[in-house]
């Protein structure tokens, strides 16, 4: 099937499109990140794609320290979502410093280094 | 390693060079001079060597590599890559394949030109793809990020992390073979240039160039070497991630599990423990290790090496070189714990000489704090 996709062009696809999609294990019932052909919990290789709530909290933050020339600084965090998984990403919209572990943030499709990246802003309210 | 392997190889020669800067060399050729410094030590020739265990940054075949360069045929060769750790690794590697009979002078060996060939990490890994894109600057980022949840969690200060850097200096300060050895205080670290929140530049370990050698023999004719024979008494390894996205808690390390199989092995327990080298990349690290080695409870890490508890006439002797802090990081420290543990049980420690030490622990960390390893090492008396 030469349009067959891997779990990798699926995520990356949606991403496209403006969806997040996450992998979940229709064995077990977790979900995972970063997509793969199985699940990491349990090792059942039925896998599902369902939208991302998009709905999480900052696990852990740093400032990565970049000359004003270069850019400045940026924020590099990871982000727990609901769904109980963890990925890297970066909080926008606020200084790169007032980015706080436990910190409620929602996700959004935006770019990073040219491509489509999941992104996160604080939550409101 | 299993209870069944204590005490079955032992150290017979320990070797380094190229420390600090090693002008107009390339990274084999430091490894190189530090396989003969080694040898030389042992009273060995490299062609006695006939089991290899190397890695290098910069290639995907190294152990090759190396024994082609040193042109030896090796008949046995590990050139697992887990990033520091792999040097501590290899003891368990080595060990097995001596007792084994599948190598009879076992060579472990790394070199690297990291500081004068570009003063930036050279590595051939490759950042990963989920990772990528956010462009965290590899290691620091990811432990940066450790720091920062265990301070949120536990209360972890950045003064008690400054205080590791400033112990591990005052060792350093009295270890001619360090590359820095001037003063440090907690304020120096504190108002460093900070590079990844909550670490100054004064929390990252050196890039500096370098490499280190140690060859091992069968228990048997350990005692037919020039110098003291240092035993491998236990050693065991765990792996928990790659990324450090994928690290489940970021307050723990694997060497809860790689400490405890390894402290089984040998029959012995942290406070039996006379000597304490660990792979000191960040300020973090060896708080993490000290607390998941056992040393003390999770989270009192930051009291456990606040105020020179872990500098020279502290509580614990926790490395006694001076660490990848101050003594020499060049790439990848890993095998720099097992050297410096083997000296302070000879007597020949390049620093501070402590006394009567019968054992000594090495623990190599790979990766973003995704491999652990964890080695015993002991005299004679401890057989
Ligand atoms: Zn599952």
């Amino acid at each position: 099937m030469p349009d067959a996709k891997g779990p990798d062009q699926i995520f990356q696809g949606a991403l496209t499109k403006g969806e997040i999609l996450l992998p979940k294990c229709e064995d077990c019932g977790a979900y995972h990140f970063f997509p793969r052909v199985l699940c990491p919990h349990c090792h059942g290789a039925a896998i599902s794609w369902k939208q991302a709530t998009g709905k999480g909290r900052v696990h852990t933050t740093t400032v990565v320290r970049r000359k004003p020339e270069w850019g400045g600084d940026y924020n590099v965090c990871v982000v727990e979502l609901d769904e109980g998984v963890r990925m890297m990403s970066r909080v926008e919209g606020i200084a790169p410093g007032e980015v706080a572990i436990d910190m409620a943030v929602t996700a959004f499709v935006g770019e990073a280094e040219g491509a489509p990246a999941v992104l996160f802003k604080p939550s409101e309210g | 390693m299993t209870a069944e392997l204590r005490g079955k190889s032992a150290i017979v020669g320990t070797g380094h060079a190229g420390f600090g800067e090693a002008h107009g060399l390339t990274a084999y050729d430091v490894m190189a001079q530090s396989a003969l410094a080694a040898l030389g030590d042992a009273g060995l020739n490299l062609s006695d060597v006939d089991g290899l265990f190397c890695t290098m940054m910069e290639d995907s075949m190294p152990a090759l590599m190396a024994a082609e360069y040193l042109g030896i045929q090796p008949r046995f060769i590990d050139g697992t890559m887990s990033g520091g750790s792999s040097f501590v690794n290899y003891l368990t590697s080595a060990t097995m394949a001596l007792d084994a009979g599948l190598c009879d002078v076992a060579l472990i060996v790394y070199g690297s030109n990291q500081r004068t060939a570009s003063g930036r990490l050279v590595t051939a890994s490759r950042p990963p793809a989920y990772e990528a894109p956010y462009n965290p600057r590899y290691p620091i980022s990811a432990y940066a990020m450790a720091a920062a949840r265990h301070m949120h969690e536990y209360g972890t200060t950045r003064e008690q992390l400054a205080d590791v850097a400033v112990a591990a200096r005052a060792w350093a300060h009295h270890n001619p073979e360090a590359f820095e050895r001037g003063p440090l205080t907690r304020e120096d670290v504190l108002g460093a240039r900070m590079v990844g929140d909550p670490l100054t530049v004064r929390d990252c370990c050196l890039v500096t160039d370098g490499g280190g050698a140690i060859v091992l023999v069968r228990a048997d004719r350990a005692r037919d070497f020039p110098k003291a024979p240092v035993y491998v008494l236990g050693s065991a390894a765990e792996s928990s991630h790659r990324q450090i996205s994928q690290m489940k808690e970021f307050t723990v390390t694997a060497a809860r599990d790689s400490g405890a199989r390894a402290f089984a092995a040998a029959g012995v327990t942290a406070a039996d423990i006379q000597a304490i080298e660990l792979y000191d990349a960040f300020t973090i690290n060896t708080i993490l290790f000290l607390e998941d080695l056992g040393f003390c409870a999770k989270g009192e890490g930051g009291a456990f090496v606040e105020g020179g508890r872990i500098a020279p006439g502290g509580v614990l002797p926790v490395n006694t070189n001076g660490g990848g802090l101050s003594c020499v990081h060049p790439g990848m420290y890993g095998i720099f714990t097992v050297i410096e543990a083997a000296r302070q049980i000879r007597g020949d420690a390049p620093g501070i000489q402590l006394k009567d030490v019968d054992l000594a622990l090495a623990h190599g960390n790979g990766g973003v704090l995704s491999s652990q390893v964890t080695a015993i090492l002991g005299s004679q008396n401890t057989l």
